[in-house]
Protein backbone atom coordinates (compact mmCIF):
# COMPACT_ATOMS: atom_id res chain seq x y z
CA UNK A 1 0.00 0.00 0.00
CA UNK A 2 1.18 3.28 -0.78
CA UNK A 3 3.28 5.46 1.80
CA UNK A 4 3.85 9.37 2.56
CA UNK A 5 7.38 9.67 2.67
CA UNK A 6 9.75 12.29 2.97
CA UNK A 7 11.45 12.22 -0.48
CA UNK A 8 14.85 11.08 0.97
CA UNK A 9 13.65 8.20 2.35
CA UNK A 10 11.12 7.23 -0.57
CA UNK A 11 13.99 7.64 -2.88
CA UNK A 12 16.58 5.08 -0.69
CA UNK A 13 13.69 2.61 -0.04
CA UNK A 14 12.94 1.96 -3.64
CA UNK A 15 16.07 2.12 -5.92
CA UNK A 16 18.76 0.36 -5.90
CA UNK A 17 22.15 -0.19 -7.40
CA UNK A 18 22.18 -1.84 -10.70
CA UNK A 19 18.44 -1.19 -11.13
CA UNK A 20 16.72 -0.63 -14.20
CA UNK A 21 14.85 2.90 -13.29
CA UNK A 22 12.56 4.85 -15.48
CA UNK A 23 12.17 8.14 -14.82
CA UNK A 24 9.59 9.69 -17.11
CA UNK A 25 7.89 12.41 -18.24
CA UNK A 26 7.31 13.40 -22.20
CA UNK A 27 8.83 17.16 -21.66
CA UNK A 28 6.11 17.93 -19.20
CA UNK A 29 6.24 17.08 -15.58
CA UNK A 30 9.80 15.20 -15.40
CA UNK A 31 10.93 14.54 -12.13
CA UNK A 32 13.48 16.36 -11.64
CA UNK A 33 13.42 16.26 -7.82
CA UNK A 34 13.71 12.80 -7.28
CA UNK A 35 16.43 12.40 -9.89
CA UNK A 36 18.26 14.93 -7.74
CA UNK A 37 17.76 12.59 -4.74
CA UNK A 38 18.83 9.83 -6.71
CA UNK A 39 22.47 11.40 -7.24
CA UNK A 40 22.74 12.60 -3.74
CA UNK A 41 22.59 9.21 -2.40
CA UNK A 42 25.30 8.22 -5.88
CA UNK A 43 23.77 4.89 -7.07
CA UNK A 44 25.82 3.10 -9.52
CA UNK A 45 24.98 0.80 -12.50
CA UNK A 46 21.95 1.68 -13.09
CA UNK A 47 20.35 1.12 -16.51
CA UNK A 48 18.48 4.23 -17.25
CA UNK A 49 15.04 3.78 -19.33
CA UNK A 50 13.52 6.81 -20.98
CA UNK A 51 11.85 7.80 -23.89
CA UNK A 52 13.78 11.38 -23.99
CA UNK A 53 16.32 11.22 -22.04
CA UNK A 54 16.89 15.22 -21.51
CA UNK A 55 18.69 17.08 -18.64
CA UNK A 56 18.58 14.86 -15.79
CA UNK A 57 20.08 11.75 -17.78
CA UNK A 58 22.61 13.90 -18.65
CA UNK A 59 23.53 14.95 -15.10
CA UNK A 60 23.54 10.91 -14.03
CA UNK A 61 25.52 9.75 -17.06
CA UNK A 62 27.90 12.91 -16.34
CA UNK A 63 27.44 11.88 -12.60
CA UNK A 64 28.81 8.46 -13.55
CA UNK A 65 25.90 6.13 -12.58
CA UNK A 66 24.53 4.62 -15.47
CA UNK A 67 26.00 1.34 -17.39
CA UNK A 68 23.14 1.29 -19.38
CA UNK A 69 20.47 3.53 -21.51
CA UNK A 70 17.40 2.58 -23.34
CA UNK A 71 16.20 5.50 -25.26
CA UNK A 72 14.76 7.09 -28.39
CA UNK A 73 15.56 10.70 -28.47
CA UNK A 74 19.14 11.51 -26.85
CA UNK A 75 19.21 14.99 -27.43
CA UNK A 76 17.62 18.39 -25.84
CA UNK A 77 13.99 19.06 -27.25
CA UNK A 78 14.73 22.57 -28.84
CA UNK A 79 18.23 23.22 -28.16
CA UNK A 80 20.29 20.34 -29.27
CA UNK A 81 22.74 17.83 -28.33
CA UNK A 82 22.92 16.27 -24.30
CA UNK A 83 26.66 16.49 -24.47
CA UNK A 84 27.03 14.53 -21.21
CA UNK A 85 25.33 11.65 -22.81
CA UNK A 86 27.36 11.87 -26.07
CA UNK A 87 30.80 12.30 -24.10
CA UNK A 88 29.61 9.09 -22.20
CA UNK A 89 29.28 7.24 -25.59
CA UNK A 90 31.89 9.20 -28.09
CA UNK A 91 34.81 9.06 -25.80
CA UNK A 92 33.26 6.84 -22.79
CA UNK A 93 33.79 9.38 -20.12
CA UNK A 94 32.96 9.78 -17.37
CA UNK A 95 32.40 5.66 -18.34
CA UNK A 96 31.48 3.66 -21.35
CA UNK A 97 27.76 3.31 -21.75
CA UNK A 98 25.93 0.94 -23.24
CA UNK A 99 23.07 2.02 -25.50
CA UNK A 100 19.73 0.44 -26.60
CA UNK A 101 18.18 2.77 -29.22
CA UNK A 102 14.86 2.79 -30.01
CA UNK A 103 11.92 4.94 -31.78
CA UNK A 104 9.58 6.31 -29.82
CA UNK A 105 6.66 3.89 -31.49
CA UNK A 106 9.11 1.53 -30.17
CA UNK A 107 9.26 2.32 -26.95
CA UNK A 108 6.00 3.97 -26.32
CA UNK A 109 4.47 -0.13 -27.25
CA UNK A 110 6.91 -1.89 -25.15
CA UNK A 111 5.87 0.51 -22.23
CA UNK A 112 2.61 -0.35 -23.22
CA UNK A 113 3.18 -4.16 -23.38
CA UNK A 114 4.72 -4.15 -20.42
CA UNK A 115 2.26 -2.62 -18.48
CA UNK A 116 0.00 -5.09 -20.23
CA UNK A 117 1.76 -7.80 -19.18
CA UNK A 118 2.89 -9.15 -22.61
CA UNK A 119 6.54 -10.57 -23.11
CA UNK A 120 6.83 -8.30 -26.12
CA UNK A 121 5.51 -5.18 -28.45
CA UNK A 122 4.02 -5.89 -31.98
CA UNK A 123 3.71 -2.66 -33.93
CA UNK A 124 4.00 -1.05 -37.33
CA UNK A 125 7.46 0.25 -37.33
CA UNK A 126 11.34 0.28 -38.21
CA UNK A 127 10.49 -0.06 -41.84
CA UNK A 128 13.67 0.39 -43.53
CA UNK A 129 15.28 2.24 -40.70
CA UNK A 130 19.09 1.59 -40.01
CA UNK A 131 17.84 0.66 -35.89
CA UNK A 132 16.68 -2.64 -36.92
CA UNK A 133 20.39 -3.45 -37.68
CA UNK A 134 22.16 -2.04 -34.90
CA UNK A 135 19.44 -2.98 -31.94
CA UNK A 136 19.58 -6.68 -31.72
CA UNK A 137 16.27 -6.78 -29.48
CA UNK A 138 14.11 -4.70 -32.71
CA UNK A 139 12.46 -8.60 -34.47
CA UNK A 140 9.89 -9.29 -36.47
CA UNK A 141 7.18 -11.18 -36.40
CA UNK A 142 4.79 -12.22 -39.14
CA UNK A 143 0.55 -11.86 -38.45
CA UNK A 144 -0.88 -15.11 -38.57
CA UNK A 145 -3.95 -14.15 -40.29
CA UNK A 146 -2.57 -11.46 -42.62
CA UNK A 147 0.44 -12.14 -43.53
CA UNK A 148 1.71 -9.09 -42.79
CA UNK A 149 5.50 -8.53 -41.27
CA UNK A 150 5.69 -6.56 -38.44
CA UNK A 151 7.99 -5.56 -35.56
CA UNK A 152 8.46 -6.80 -32.34
CA UNK A 153 10.28 -5.36 -29.35
CA UNK A 154 10.64 -6.92 -25.81
CA UNK A 155 8.25 -4.87 -23.28
CA UNK A 156 9.82 -2.55 -20.78
CA UNK A 157 9.32 -3.66 -16.99
CA UNK A 158 11.39 -1.46 -15.10
CA UNK A 159 12.15 -2.51 -11.69
CA UNK A 160 10.88 1.02 -10.36
CA UNK A 161 9.44 3.99 -12.26
CA UNK A 162 10.12 7.55 -10.86
CA UNK A 163 7.25 10.34 -12.18
CA UNK A 164 6.16 13.72 -10.90
CA UNK A 165 2.49 14.64 -10.85
CA UNK A 166 0.10 17.42 -10.01
CA UNK A 167 -2.26 16.14 -7.35
CA UNK A 168 -2.54 13.38 -4.53
CA UNK A 169 -5.66 12.84 -2.38
CA UNK A 170 -5.43 11.81 1.31
CA UNK A 171 -5.43 7.93 0.39
CA UNK A 172 -2.48 8.20 -2.20
CA UNK A 173 -4.44 8.38 -5.72
CA UNK A 174 -2.79 10.41 -8.19
CA UNK A 175 -3.66 12.94 -10.71
CA UNK A 176 -1.67 13.04 -13.79
CA UNK A 177 -3.29 16.30 -16.46
CA UNK A 178 -2.03 17.66 -19.43
CA UNK A 179 0.38 16.53 -21.60
CA UNK A 180 0.01 12.80 -20.20
CA UNK A 181 3.05 11.41 -21.68
CA UNK A 182 4.28 7.67 -20.96
CA UNK A 183 3.66 7.83 -17.36
CA UNK A 184 1.06 5.73 -16.83
CA UNK A 185 2.26 2.77 -18.92
CA UNK A 186 5.44 3.30 -17.03
CA UNK A 187 3.92 3.35 -13.21
CA UNK A 188 2.01 0.56 -13.97
CA UNK A 189 4.80 -1.78 -16.11
CA UNK A 190 7.61 -1.74 -13.43
CA UNK A 191 8.30 -3.69 -10.13
CA UNK A 192 7.57 -0.23 -7.68
CA UNK A 193 6.65 3.25 -8.56
CA UNK A 194 7.49 6.63 -6.71
CA UNK A 195 6.07 9.84 -7.61
CA UNK A 196 6.73 13.18 -6.50
CA UNK A 197 3.54 15.92 -6.41
CA UNK A 198 3.13 19.20 -5.89
CA UNK A 199 0.30 19.05 -3.88
CA UNK A 200 -2.00 16.97 -1.45
CA UNK A 201 -5.56 17.56 -1.57
CA UNK A 202 -8.97 16.34 0.42
CA UNK A 203 -9.96 14.05 -2.12
CA UNK A 204 -10.78 14.32 -6.04
CA UNK A 205 -14.93 14.29 -5.80
CA UNK A 206 -15.03 17.37 -7.73
CA UNK A 207 -13.01 15.62 -10.62
CA UNK A 208 -13.85 14.61 -14.33
CA UNK A 209 -14.41 11.20 -14.03
CA UNK A 210 -12.04 10.88 -17.23
CA UNK A 211 -8.98 12.40 -15.86
CA UNK A 212 -6.06 10.15 -15.78
CA UNK A 213 -5.71 9.10 -12.01
CA UNK A 214 -3.27 5.92 -11.00
CA UNK A 215 -5.12 4.53 -7.93
CA UNK A 216 -3.20 4.44 -4.67
CA UNK A 217 -1.95 0.56 -4.84
CA UNK A 218 -0.18 1.06 -8.15
CA UNK A 219 1.78 3.32 -6.02
CA UNK A 220 4.54 2.46 -3.44
CA UNK A 221 5.37 6.01 -1.89
CA UNK A 222 4.46 9.09 -2.83
CA UNK A 223 6.81 12.42 -1.78
CA UNK A 224 5.47 15.87 -1.81
CA UNK A 225 8.00 18.31 -3.35
CA UNK A 226 6.42 21.25 -4.62
CA UNK A 227 8.20 22.80 -7.90
CA UNK A 228 9.65 19.23 -8.06
CA UNK A 229 9.41 19.05 -12.10
CA UNK A 230 11.80 21.84 -12.87
CA UNK A 231 12.87 22.99 -15.23
CA UNK A 232 10.01 20.96 -16.69
CA UNK A 233 7.24 22.30 -16.02
CA UNK A 234 3.64 21.04 -13.85
CA UNK A 235 0.30 21.89 -16.02
CA UNK A 236 -2.12 24.39 -13.87
CA UNK A 237 1.10 25.61 -11.59
CA UNK A 238 4.00 26.63 -13.18
CA UNK A 239 5.19 27.30 -16.76
CA UNK A 240 8.37 25.74 -18.74
CA UNK A 241 11.64 26.85 -17.68
CA UNK A 242 12.92 27.36 -21.29
CA UNK A 243 15.73 29.50 -20.27
CA UNK A 244 17.55 26.79 -18.07
CA UNK A 245 16.95 24.55 -20.94
CA UNK A 246 19.16 26.99 -23.16
CA UNK A 247 21.15 27.73 -20.37
CA UNK A 248 22.04 23.71 -19.59
CA UNK A 249 23.95 23.47 -23.19
CA UNK A 250 26.93 25.45 -22.08
CA UNK A 251 26.96 24.23 -18.59
CA UNK A 252 26.72 20.44 -19.95
CA UNK A 253 29.29 21.66 -22.66
CA UNK A 254 32.46 21.46 -20.19
CA UNK A 255 33.18 18.79 -17.94
CA UNK A 256 34.70 21.36 -15.22
CA UNK A 257 31.60 23.34 -15.55
CA UNK A 258 29.50 20.72 -15.23
CA UNK A 259 30.80 19.32 -11.99
CA UNK A 260 30.73 22.42 -10.63
CA UNK A 261 27.09 23.27 -11.18
CA UNK A 262 25.98 19.49 -9.91
CA UNK A 263 27.82 20.52 -6.56
CA UNK A 264 26.24 23.48 -6.16
CA UNK A 265 22.84 22.86 -7.58
CA UNK A 266 22.18 19.36 -7.00
CA UNK A 267 24.69 17.78 -4.27
CA UNK A 268 24.31 20.51 -1.86
CA UNK A 269 21.47 21.09 -2.63
CA UNK A 270 17.99 19.23 -1.02
CA UNK A 271 14.03 18.53 -2.14
CA UNK A 272 13.11 21.90 -0.27
CA UNK A 273 14.64 23.82 -2.76
CA UNK A 274 12.26 23.55 -5.70
CA UNK A 275 9.48 25.67 -4.34
CA UNK A 276 12.07 28.54 -4.82
CA UNK A 277 12.84 27.50 -8.40
CA UNK A 278 9.31 28.01 -9.84
CA UNK A 279 8.33 31.03 -8.02
CA UNK A 280 8.78 33.14 -11.42
CA UNK A 281 7.26 30.60 -13.52
CA UNK A 282 3.65 30.35 -11.40
CA UNK A 283 2.17 33.75 -12.88
CA UNK A 284 2.88 32.47 -16.30
CA UNK A 285 1.49 29.26 -16.04
CA UNK B 1 24.27 32.53 -46.27
CA UNK B 2 21.64 31.84 -44.28
CA UNK B 3 20.84 34.40 -42.83
CA UNK B 4 22.26 37.09 -44.58
CA UNK B 5 18.91 39.54 -45.85
CA UNK B 6 19.40 39.80 -49.78
CA UNK B 7 18.63 42.53 -51.73
CA UNK B 8 14.76 41.41 -51.71
CA UNK B 9 14.30 42.25 -48.41
CA UNK B 10 14.10 38.55 -47.12
CA UNK B 11 16.67 35.82 -45.85
CA UNK B 12 17.02 32.61 -47.54
CA UNK B 13 15.53 31.13 -44.31
CA UNK B 14 12.49 32.97 -44.52
CA UNK B 15 12.03 32.02 -48.12
CA UNK B 16 12.43 28.82 -46.82
CA UNK B 17 9.67 28.80 -44.30
CA UNK B 18 7.70 30.91 -46.11
CA UNK B 19 7.79 28.20 -49.09
CA UNK B 20 6.93 25.64 -47.11
CA UNK B 21 4.00 26.87 -46.24
CA UNK B 22 2.27 27.48 -48.72
CA UNK B 23 2.35 23.85 -49.64
CA UNK B 24 0.28 23.23 -46.72
CA UNK B 25 -3.69 22.90 -47.33
CA UNK B 26 -6.28 23.84 -44.98
CA UNK B 27 -7.55 20.33 -44.70
CA UNK B 28 -3.79 18.72 -44.18
CA UNK B 29 -3.41 17.22 -40.73
CA UNK B 30 0.35 17.71 -40.29
CA UNK B 31 2.70 15.96 -37.74
CA UNK B 32 4.94 18.88 -37.00
CA UNK B 33 8.98 18.87 -35.99
CA UNK B 34 10.38 21.27 -34.31
CA UNK B 35 12.46 24.21 -35.75
CA UNK B 36 11.42 25.23 -39.27
CA UNK B 37 8.58 22.46 -40.08
CA UNK B 38 7.01 23.87 -36.71
CA UNK B 39 7.95 27.36 -38.08
CA UNK B 40 6.33 26.85 -41.28
CA UNK B 41 2.91 24.93 -40.28
CA UNK B 42 2.19 28.14 -38.09
CA UNK B 43 2.58 30.36 -40.68
CA UNK B 44 -0.08 28.30 -42.82
CA UNK B 45 -2.22 28.43 -40.17
CA UNK B 46 -2.11 32.05 -39.67
CA UNK B 47 -2.36 33.16 -43.13
CA UNK B 48 -3.85 30.78 -45.93
CA UNK B 49 -4.72 27.27 -43.85
CA UNK B 50 -7.06 28.81 -40.55
CA UNK B 51 -8.22 25.30 -39.80
CA UNK B 52 -4.90 23.15 -40.41
CA UNK B 53 -4.73 20.33 -37.98
CA UNK B 54 -1.29 20.37 -36.39
CA UNK B 55 0.04 17.12 -34.05
CA UNK B 56 3.09 17.27 -32.25
CA UNK B 57 4.31 14.00 -31.02
CA UNK B 58 3.54 14.86 -27.14
CA UNK B 59 0.07 14.05 -27.95
CA UNK B 60 -1.20 17.64 -28.46
CA UNK B 61 -4.00 17.36 -31.60
CA UNK B 62 -5.25 20.59 -33.48
CA UNK B 63 -2.89 22.87 -31.28
CA UNK B 64 -2.35 26.71 -32.39
CA UNK B 65 0.14 28.06 -30.39
CA UNK B 66 0.81 32.08 -30.27
CA UNK B 67 4.50 31.10 -29.39
CA UNK B 68 6.52 28.79 -31.38
CA UNK B 69 7.10 26.20 -28.77
CA UNK B 70 11.11 25.32 -28.01
CA UNK B 71 10.02 21.76 -27.28
CA UNK B 72 7.17 19.22 -28.34
CA UNK B 73 5.91 19.35 -25.31
CA UNK B 74 5.68 23.12 -24.43
CA UNK B 75 2.49 24.01 -21.99
CA UNK B 76 1.02 26.37 -24.57
CA UNK B 77 0.47 23.27 -26.89
CA UNK B 78 -1.39 21.34 -24.80
CA UNK B 79 -3.38 24.64 -23.46
CA UNK B 80 -4.45 25.40 -27.31
CA UNK B 81 -5.26 22.19 -28.36
CA UNK B 82 -9.00 20.20 -29.31
CA UNK B 83 -7.59 17.61 -27.23
CA UNK B 84 -4.17 15.82 -26.00
CA UNK B 85 -3.52 11.98 -25.88
CA UNK B 86 -1.01 9.88 -24.07
CA UNK B 87 1.77 9.52 -26.14
CA UNK B 88 1.06 5.58 -27.17
CA UNK B 89 -2.41 6.69 -28.69
CA UNK B 90 -0.61 9.35 -30.59
CA UNK B 91 1.63 6.77 -31.90
CA UNK B 92 -0.75 3.41 -32.45
CA UNK B 93 -4.08 5.08 -33.21
CA UNK B 94 -2.83 8.50 -34.85
CA UNK B 95 0.27 8.09 -36.59
CA UNK B 96 -0.25 4.44 -37.62
CA UNK B 97 -3.42 4.28 -37.95
CA UNK B 98 -2.93 6.30 -40.89
CA UNK B 99 -4.16 9.25 -39.61
CA UNK B 100 -1.74 12.22 -40.57
CA UNK B 101 -1.60 13.47 -44.37
CA UNK B 102 1.82 14.99 -44.11
CA UNK B 103 4.76 14.50 -41.61
CA UNK B 104 6.85 17.70 -41.93
CA UNK B 105 10.91 16.63 -41.42
CA UNK B 106 13.79 17.78 -40.80
CA UNK B 107 17.45 16.30 -41.42
CA UNK B 108 20.87 16.60 -40.20
CA UNK B 109 22.15 14.37 -43.41
CA UNK B 110 19.84 13.95 -46.31
CA UNK B 111 20.78 12.16 -49.10
CA UNK B 112 19.26 12.77 -52.92
CA UNK B 113 16.29 9.86 -52.29
CA UNK B 114 15.01 11.52 -49.66
CA UNK B 115 16.58 9.11 -46.74
CA UNK B 116 17.15 11.23 -43.43
CA UNK B 117 19.97 10.37 -40.26
CA UNK B 118 19.56 12.58 -37.13
CA UNK B 119 21.30 9.45 -35.40
CA UNK B 120 25.47 9.49 -35.74
CA UNK B 121 27.89 11.29 -37.83
CA UNK B 122 30.12 8.32 -38.35
CA UNK B 123 30.06 4.57 -37.40
CA UNK B 124 26.83 4.20 -35.29
CA UNK B 125 28.83 2.21 -32.78
CA UNK B 126 31.98 4.59 -32.60
CA UNK B 127 30.00 7.62 -33.44
CA UNK B 128 32.06 10.84 -34.53
CA UNK B 129 28.97 12.78 -33.24
CA UNK B 130 25.99 11.26 -31.07
CA UNK B 131 23.12 12.89 -32.92
CA UNK B 132 20.06 12.99 -30.89
CA UNK B 133 18.00 10.48 -33.20
CA UNK B 134 15.11 9.41 -34.48
CA UNK B 135 12.67 9.92 -31.71
CA UNK B 136 8.77 9.73 -33.34
CA UNK B 137 10.94 10.27 -37.04
CA UNK B 138 11.20 6.52 -38.04
CA UNK B 139 7.54 5.61 -38.34
CA UNK B 140 6.54 9.06 -39.00
CA UNK B 141 8.64 8.62 -42.62
CA UNK B 142 6.67 5.82 -43.42
CA UNK B 143 3.18 5.68 -41.81
CA UNK B 144 2.45 9.39 -42.97
CA UNK B 145 0.48 9.52 -46.14
CA UNK B 146 3.23 11.96 -47.74
CA UNK B 147 6.79 13.36 -46.21
CA UNK B 148 7.92 17.14 -46.36
CA UNK B 149 11.62 17.44 -45.57
CA UNK B 150 13.04 21.33 -44.94
CA UNK B 151 16.51 22.35 -44.79
CA UNK B 152 19.47 24.58 -45.64
CA UNK B 153 21.41 23.82 -47.90
CA UNK B 154 24.99 22.62 -46.77
CA UNK B 155 27.26 20.00 -48.99
CA UNK B 156 27.81 18.61 -44.93
CA UNK B 157 24.32 18.08 -44.98
CA UNK B 158 23.38 17.33 -48.67
CA UNK B 159 25.26 13.96 -48.91
CA UNK B 160 25.54 10.99 -51.52
CA UNK B 161 25.75 8.56 -48.99
CA UNK B 162 23.96 9.26 -45.39
CA UNK B 163 25.91 7.51 -42.74
CA UNK B 164 22.62 6.03 -41.07
CA UNK B 165 19.06 5.49 -42.33
CA UNK B 166 17.16 7.01 -39.53
CA UNK B 167 14.37 7.46 -41.58
CA UNK B 168 13.23 5.93 -44.98
CA UNK B 169 12.84 7.65 -47.52
CA UNK B 170 12.59 6.49 -51.12
CA UNK B 171 15.52 4.11 -50.31
CA UNK B 172 17.35 3.33 -52.97
CA UNK B 173 14.66 5.03 -55.26
CA UNK B 174 12.56 3.40 -57.83
CA UNK B 175 9.81 1.02 -56.15
CA UNK B 176 11.77 0.10 -53.21
CA UNK B 177 9.33 1.61 -50.88
CA UNK B 178 6.74 -0.68 -52.40
CA UNK B 179 9.17 -3.61 -52.01
CA UNK B 180 9.72 -3.08 -48.28
CA UNK B 181 6.02 -3.15 -48.18
CA UNK B 182 5.52 0.70 -47.41
CA UNK B 183 1.95 1.99 -49.20
CA UNK B 184 2.57 5.53 -48.44
CA UNK B 185 3.99 8.07 -50.59
CA UNK B 186 7.15 8.77 -48.91
CA UNK B 187 8.87 12.43 -49.49
CA UNK B 188 7.24 14.34 -51.73
CA UNK B 189 8.80 18.05 -51.59
CA UNK B 190 11.90 18.94 -50.12
CA UNK B 191 12.40 22.94 -49.66
CA UNK B 192 15.78 24.17 -48.99
CA UNK B 193 16.92 27.67 -48.34
CA UNK B 194 17.72 27.89 -52.08
CA UNK B 195 14.63 25.90 -54.00
CA UNK B 196 11.98 23.57 -53.89
CA UNK B 197 12.31 19.86 -55.18
CA UNK B 198 10.76 17.23 -56.31
CA UNK B 199 11.10 13.37 -57.26
CA UNK B 200 11.51 11.86 -60.18
CA UNK B 201 8.30 10.18 -60.38
CA UNK B 202 10.59 7.10 -61.80
CA UNK B 203 13.36 7.48 -60.23
CA UNK B 204 12.13 9.10 -57.19
CA UNK B 205 15.55 11.21 -56.95
CA UNK B 206 15.09 14.39 -56.21
CA UNK B 207 14.87 17.45 -58.70
CA UNK B 208 15.12 20.98 -58.26
CA UNK B 209 11.68 22.45 -60.07
CA UNK B 210 11.63 25.92 -58.53
CA UNK B 211 14.61 28.23 -57.58
CA UNK B 212 14.21 31.02 -55.21
CA UNK B 213 14.26 34.39 -56.13
CA UNK B 214 18.01 35.77 -57.12
CA UNK B 215 19.17 31.88 -56.31
CA UNK B 216 21.09 30.56 -59.68
CA UNK B 217 21.64 27.13 -60.33
CA UNK B 218 25.42 27.00 -59.84
CA UNK B 219 24.97 28.37 -56.02
CA UNK B 220 22.11 25.03 -55.34
CA UNK B 221 25.12 22.99 -56.94
CA UNK B 222 27.91 24.50 -55.17
CA UNK B 223 25.83 23.51 -51.66
CA UNK B 224 24.73 20.29 -52.18
CA UNK B 225 27.11 16.78 -52.20
CA UNK B 226 25.27 15.51 -55.41
CA UNK B 227 25.20 16.22 -58.80
CA UNK B 228 22.04 17.86 -58.81
CA UNK B 229 18.94 17.46 -61.59
CA UNK B 230 17.21 20.36 -62.77
CA UNK B 231 13.67 20.36 -64.13
CA UNK B 232 13.49 21.00 -67.77
CA UNK B 233 10.77 24.00 -66.74
CA UNK B 234 12.23 25.45 -63.93
CA UNK B 235 10.49 28.15 -62.42
CA UNK B 236 10.96 30.84 -60.06
CA UNK B 237 9.24 30.63 -56.41
CA UNK B 238 7.30 33.81 -55.32
CA UNK B 239 8.99 35.98 -53.21
CA UNK B 240 6.93 36.36 -49.71
CA UNK B 241 4.51 38.50 -49.46
CA UNK B 242 4.10 41.35 -46.73
CA UNK B 243 1.33 39.65 -44.74
CA UNK B 244 3.71 36.25 -45.03
CA UNK B 245 6.73 37.71 -44.22
CA UNK B 246 4.99 40.15 -41.27
CA UNK B 247 3.11 37.09 -40.26
CA UNK B 248 6.23 34.91 -39.93
CA UNK B 249 8.55 37.82 -38.09
CA UNK B 250 5.70 38.62 -35.67
CA UNK B 251 6.09 35.08 -34.59
CA UNK B 252 9.62 34.67 -34.28
CA UNK B 253 9.64 38.06 -32.14
CA UNK B 254 6.91 36.98 -30.06
CA UNK B 255 8.81 33.48 -29.74
CA UNK B 256 11.81 35.07 -28.81
CA UNK B 257 10.50 36.85 -26.23
CA UNK B 258 8.83 34.30 -24.73
CA UNK B 259 11.55 31.80 -24.63
CA UNK B 260 14.11 34.52 -23.00
CA UNK B 261 11.36 35.84 -20.45
CA UNK B 262 11.93 32.81 -18.15
CA UNK B 263 15.18 33.61 -17.86
CA UNK B 264 15.01 37.83 -17.42
CA UNK B 265 12.26 36.74 -14.95
CA UNK B 266 14.20 34.83 -12.79
CA UNK B 267 17.48 36.58 -12.52
CA UNK B 268 14.82 39.87 -11.52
Amino acid sequence: MVKFLPLKQAVAENLNNGDSVAFEGFTHLIPTAAAHEAIRQGFRDLTLIRMTPDLIYDQMIGMGMAKKIIFSYVGNPGVGLLRRARDAIENGFPRSIEVEEHSHAGMANAYEAGAAGLPCAVFRGYRGAGLATVNPNIKSVTCPFTGEVLAAVPSIRPDVTFIHAQKADKKGNVLVEGIIGIQKEAVLAAKRAVVTVEEVVDNFDDLHPNLTVLPRWTIAAIAVVPGGSHPSYAHGYYARDNAAYLEWDEIAADREKFQAWMQAHVIEKSADDFAARVDHLRKAA
Amino acid sequence: MSDNQNPLGFTPNEMMTIAASRALRNDDVCFVGIGAPSAACNVARLTHAPDITLIYESGTIGTAPDVLPLSIGDGELCETAVTTVAVPEMFRYWLQGGRISIGFLGAAQLDKFGNINTTVIGDYFHPKTRLPGGGGAPEIATSSQEIYITMAQTKRGMVETIDFFTSFGHGEGGDHRQRLGIDTAGPTLLITDLAIWKPDPVTKEFTVVSLHPGVTRQQVQESCGWVVKFAEALDETPAPSELELNTLRDLQARTKAAHEGTGKAKAA
